[in-house]
């Protein structure tokens, strides 16, 4: 009868995360479709408690989803927008370890597997495995703890070393049923922990939403193959789910990156072009607030291009009040997003939503690209790489072929910038030598806040 | 859990997954990710099974591990999800307006 009960409870659970996921594929609905899923998860866990082939441990059970609940509830309270997507990898690589450890737990036992149940446990510790050292990675890359991408000669081939063996001995515990000894498969894990770190070492920063992407859809194949291998059509449904939409999402992420997911995990960033990059003629002219504030106050049109440097320097707020004031002398204000602004697509919605701008000023590149040429001042704040015009004009530059924003048709560009360096990427960039353009150099949140300051005294 | 009928759930979850992302803006791409990340975070539920039955202090620590960590991917998912629409539902008062 109990179990009657919990297989009802997981049923209604799975159906609540699937329903949950497609109300969070619309900005209207979305905010109640992570509370049916969670829910739904609440209802799961609960039941779980009474689970037939539970029979002792759960005071460790409570204490342990106390401890992990309280650590994930406060970092995730706590961190800033920004760091969002560090966090969704940081919580993704446990979950992914968790797979792990659940295939490794029922790997020691030595228990009789059919053929195919031991299969998809080994290739379900393998995956999780590779997801949970995958994402710590990119996880200490994003939070700045590892900085730079490591590279050496021969890289790709001591991976594909590294990944043969363990499936050899994957395989090898297959094939030995009950008979493997413990070591082959600490060695088995031991070797997918460090081709997970090894597949993620050599990514650049750039391409890290679409890493964090494909391993939160990897860690969703691990879940939904130990859940074959516990028999518990809950995690089977979520987890297969959550892979399979997990891979389509990195796949419109790169495609809105210009970016074919090979590319990201086997060639280097910058490898694309061929010879030198166009030499860059002409000089960087640079203006003061003042006369920018004069500028955008007596313009019909101006577009406002955000980066992620715009919200490292929290200057979101204070722009969206510069915004205000110009709304209120009737200038028509647009916001122009490209899908790669912020860490991931997406996530610069998420940021100047927190701000409170509203979604009808705020433009995809698709809907905004023909209205530059009819724009009197671009302000490019924080931006770089996705409005370098070499995109679109040097066949030798690394970027080239990435869609871009045309701010460079504007009648007048100004760029925000903290300093004359070249971006992320490393790349020069076309735009700041255009002679149109013009720099306004210092930290967004103060230039933002002189702009405002020389708006109200006009 | 017969093979056949495994083949079965395999295919309509993975099909069910793929039909529900296919048409979703890239405003959501984020919130969405964060979202099915939280979704996998039922591993907990097997994670409990694992500790629930297992023998030995190493079998022990590694199912309390799993615990630990899959409670972090359910909670940590739910919250950060959460914050994200939570400003998207105040853009859409003021668009309402």
């Amino acid at each position: 009868m109990m179990d009657y009960i919990i297989q009802a409870t997981y049923f209604i659970g799975a159906l609540l995360f699937i329903l949950g996921l497609k109300q969070m594929s619309s900005p209207v609905t979305a905010r109640r479709g992570i509370i049916w899923a969670g829910v739904g998860m609440v209802m799961a866990v609960l039941i779980t408690y009474f689970h037939h082939e539970i029979n002792h441990n759960y005071i460790w059970m409570t204490l342990a989803i106390a401890i992990g609940g309280a650590i994930a509830y406060v970092s995730g309270k706590k961190v800033a927008m920004t760091d969002m997507p560090q966090m969704i990898a940081l919580y993704n690589g446990m979950g992914g370890g968790a797979a792990a450890a659940i295939a490794a737990v029922e790997l020691i036992k030595e228990e009789p597997m059919t053929l195919t149940i031991q299969s998809l446990a080994v290739i379900g510790a393998l995956i999780g495995t590779i997801a949970f050292s995958g994402s710590l990675i990119a996880f200490a890359k994003l939070q700045g703890i590892m900085r730079g991408v490591i590279r050496f000669p021969m890289q790709q081939w001591i991976n594909a070393l590294v990944f043969v063996l363990a499936i050899t001995l994957g395989l090898a515990i297959v094939l030995s049923g009950t008979q493997y000894a413990m070591t082959t498969l600490a060695v088995f894990f031991v070797l997918a922990l460090v081709f997970g770190i090894m597949m993620t070492i050599p990514i650049g920063g750039a391409d890290m939403p679409v890493v964090i992407s494909l391993y939160n859809a990897l860690t969703g194949l691990a879940v939904g193959f130990e859940g074959f291998v516990l028999g518990n059509p809950a995690m089977m449904i979520a987890g297969i789910v959550v892979g399979s939409a997990g891979t389509l999402l990195t796949q419109l992420m790169a495609k809105a990156m210009n970016r074919p997911i090979t590319n990201v995990l086997f060639s280097n960033f910058g490898d694309g072009g061929d010879g030198e990059a166009a030499a860059v003629s002409g000089s960087m002219k640079e203006i003061d607030a003042t006369d920018v504030a004069v500028m955008m106050a007596f313009a019909e049109k101006v577009i406002i291009i955000p980066g992620y440097g715009m919200a490292v320097a929290q200057a979101q707020h204070k722009v969206w009040e510069m915004t205000k004031q110009l709304q209120d002398r009737g200038v028509n204000v647009k916001f122009a997003i490209h899908p790669v602004a912020g860490r991931m697509p997406g996530h610069m919605n998420v940021l100047l939503a927190e701000a409170g701008v509203p979604y009808d000023i705020i433009y995809d590149l698709d809907e905004i690209n023909d209205e530059f040429p009819t724009t009197d001042v671009v302000l490019v704040i924080g931006a770089n790489d996705v409005v370098n015009p070499a995109a679109r004009n040097d066949p030798n530059s690394p970027i080239y072929g990435m869609p871009i924003l045309n701010a460079d048709y504007a009648k007048n560009v100004i760029v925000v910038k903290r300093g004359k360096g070249t971006g992320f990427s490393g790349i020069e960039n076309h735009l700041f030598f255009a002679d149109n353009t013009r720099m306004l150099y210092g930290d967004g949140q103060a230039v933002a806040n002189d702009l405002v300051t020389s708006l109200k005294e006009l | 859990m017969e093979g056949f009928v495994a083949l079965y759930i395999f295919m309509l979850a993975a099909v069910t997954g793929y039909e529900i992302i296919s048409k979703v803006p890239v405003i959501l791409h984020t919130p969405l990710m964060s979202g099915s990340n939280f979704i996998h975070g039922i591993v907990l539920v097997g994670a409990m099974v694992a500790l629930g039955h297992a023998e030995g202090a190493v079998q022990t620590s590694i199912g309390f591990i799993a615990v630990l960590l899959a409670a972090g991917n359910a909670v940590g998912g739910y919250v950060v999800t959460e914050r994200m629409l939570e400003m998207f539902k105040s853009s859409d008062k003021k668009e309402n307006k």
